[in-house]
């Protein structure tokens, strides 16, 4: 039982390494052969996370590999579509404000961390 | 005048030119990509499993997970690391939530010096606005069309 | 006198003195042991990265004054510009001296469009001493034309590096090693490259266009130069301008010599090599001249290259017109 527990934890970090990884090499590839800016491409990979929930591909893909599938901005995507879907089952008003609600703590993070950050912090410059 | 007018836009210089361009390292960079994001991937499930142990589940699991992330990614931008992660890993730091939160910190330090509002405050979305931007309009577009279903 | 578009210069205006402050990346280079100043902080002791381009321009300036035994008062003009919206860093370091001040934006090429303007009005008659400087700097060319410093994204490899340094030299009418004998005026060139990571290929037509023209209105052919001298086009650059030549007839490849590809000491990380308008005049102000000086090189065409964007032309999509000046120079040895 005991040996049985570690060796599904050790395959659920194997699963999120794989998933989260291949996410971020499919991003590679597109940028590889397009040549897109981060900005660009963190959008593309946040809508086609958006997509995938809306048609209901992603979800399965967060239950197999956790924080491999919810760690990548495509995560992101998943639950600003995750929680306009639930939102939608409430009534029209939360299926509006739904999706920003779940992301909500993402957003709120951001903002306050890299305020934090900038009060501590100064940019420096780089010499290679 | 611009060059993309018949008249100016040289075709044959532009094929010269794309065919001197150095070549990209194709599976080196994948490699690196698929490296440096499997692992920020990995470390995400670290915390999961240690906040699904401290009691948390569901939204609020994935929630906290994602601000512990992205407290790392503003920590590690405001030390001036992950710009240099960025440098060789392309795609495998800028995909993850930590991607993110690197592209929120950053012109937050760059700006600073035009003071905290117009600044810090107001550029701190120049490059993740369009993240937000999209993210909610097509999110509310999923959410209309699942009400409507 | 004119011809085409060289002027030739009759009473041949002198650089009297020059003056060069790199960074410290740049100090590892090649001209490293030329220049003036190295910075060991590129922050230079100021609060922001503008005010330290501003700085560094001013003490390059300066110095050059002094080098000549000149005071403010013999200064006519002062002739700068550099990459910055509305040229604040030559502006604000205008602001330090008793002379007047012309600004110019010519991007990278602003150090040979400033010694081509110096010596138009010293051989016209209408000033004695006159500045040419120029400067730029990394951290404030990064966040005006790119992103922000700490953004992590990769470079692409068609991508050059920022100098951060400025170089500045006094032309005068009288006293000096190096003459100026005449100088082509560039003519904005656009060949159609939009990619902005890619401004050796954009600024070669330009480069090619200025030399062939010199080439013909000087009655000279690339064999009469012990060098000729490019702003920054890289090392990528630098190919196609040789291929762009050689396709006219003229073979540039046994003297030519690019600022930006000579300027770093490792190729790896830069690229391509370096960029900016600190690049040519950092370059020229010590390691140029002070050859010259020497005896070592006797005849030189500089040829500086800029790119005229800015980063709503090519948010919108445009293409980026070019542009090259280029100055003769000989030594009296």
């Amino acid at each position: 039982m005991m040996a049985e527990e570690i060796l599904n934890i050790f395959l659920m970090y194997i699963k999120a390494f794989a998933v989260g990884g291949a996410i971020c090499t499919i991003a590679q590839i597109v940028i590889n052969i397009t040549s897109l800016t981060s900005g660009k491409i963190l959008v593309f990979t946040m809508l086609a996370g958006v997509i995938l929930t809306a048609l209901g591909l992603y979800q399965p893909l967060v239950e197999f590999a956790g924080a491999g599938a919810t760690v990548p901005i495509s995560g992101f995507g998943y639950l600003l579509a995750n929680g306009a879907i639930k939102g939608a089952e409430k009534g029209f008003f939360y299926a509006v404000t739904g999706s920003l609600t779940a992301a909500s703590a993402g957003v709120t993070a951001a903002v306050v961390f890299s305020f934090i950050m900038s009060l501590i912090f100064r940019s420096r410059t780089k010499r290679n | 005048m611009t060059g993309k007018n018949a008249q100016n836009c040289n075709e044959n210089y532009l094929k010269y030119v794309k065919q001197l361009d150095p070549p990209t390292k194709h599976f080196k960079n994948c490699l690196s990509a698929f490296g440096v994001g499997g692992l920020i991937c990995t470390i995400g499930q670290f915390f999961r499993f240690m906040l699904e142990y401290a009691g948390l589940s569901g939204d609020e699991l994935a929630g906290a997970v994602s601000v512990i992330l992205i407290f790392l990614g503003c920590l590690l931008t405001g030390l001036g690391v992950y710009d240099r992660i960025g440098r060789h890993a392309g795609a495998g730091s800028i995909v993850p939530i930590t991607g993110f939160a690197n592209s929120v910190t950053s012109p937050a330090l760059e700006f600073k010096t035009e003071g905290y509002i117009y600044g810090t405050a107001a550029k701190m979305f120049t490059i993740a606005g369009a993240i937000i931007v999209y993210g909610v309009f097509s999110g509310v577009l999923v959410g209309i069309i699942y009400y409507f279903l | 006198m004119k011809k085409g578009n060289t002027l030739f210069f009759e009473t041949q205006p002198k650089i009297r003195s020059y003056a060069a402050i790199c960074g410290s990346k740049e100090k590892e280079g090649v001209i490293g042991s030329y220049a003036d100043i190295t910075l060991s902080d590129d922050m230079y002791g100021e609060s922001t990265y503008e005010k330290a381009e501003c700085k560094m321009l001013s003490n390059a300036v300066r110095l050059a004054v002094e080098k000549a035994a000149l005071t403010d008062a013999d200064i006519d003009v002062l002739l700068s510009g550099d990459l910055l919206n509305q040229i604040i860093s030559a502006s604000f370091a205008a602001r330090d001296f008793q002379f007047p001040f012309l600004g110019l934006y010519s991007a990278c090429s602003t150090m040979s469009e400033g010694m081509l303007l110096a010596a138009a009005l010293i051989d016209g008659g209408f000033a004695e001493n006159c500045v040419a400087a120029t400067g730029s700097h990394f951290a404030s060319a990064e966040r005006q034309y790119r992103y922000p410093l700490e953004l992590g994204c990769t470079r692409p490899p068609q991508s050059q590096w920022t100098v951060t340094g400025a170089g500045g030299c006094v032309i005068s009418a009288d006293k000096g090693d190096i003459r100026i004998v005449n100088a082509t005026l560039g003519r904005v060139r656009d060949w159609g490259v939009t990619d902005v990571n890619n401004m050796g290929a954009a600024m070669a037509p330009a480069a090619a266009d200025t030399l062939m023209r010199h080439f013909k209105d000087t009655d000279t052919l690339p064999e009469d130069y012990d060098m000729i001298i490019t702003g920054d086009l890289g090392a990528l650059g630098s190919r196609i301008l040789k291929d762009l030549m050689w396709e006219k007839g003229y073979s540039i490849s046994e003297n030519h010599v690019d600022c930006g590809e000579i300027i770093y000491k490792v190729i790896e990380d830069e690229f391509q090599g370096g960029s900016g308008a600190g690049c040519s005049a950092v370059v020229m102000n010590s390691y140029v001249f002070t050859k010259m000086s020497a005896g070592l090189y006797k005849r030189v065409l500089f040829a500086a290259t800029g790119a005229l964007l800015s980063t709503v032309s090519s948010g919108q999509g445009e293409s980026i017109p070019c542009i090259s000046h280029a100055v003769q120079l000989e030594a009296d040895l």
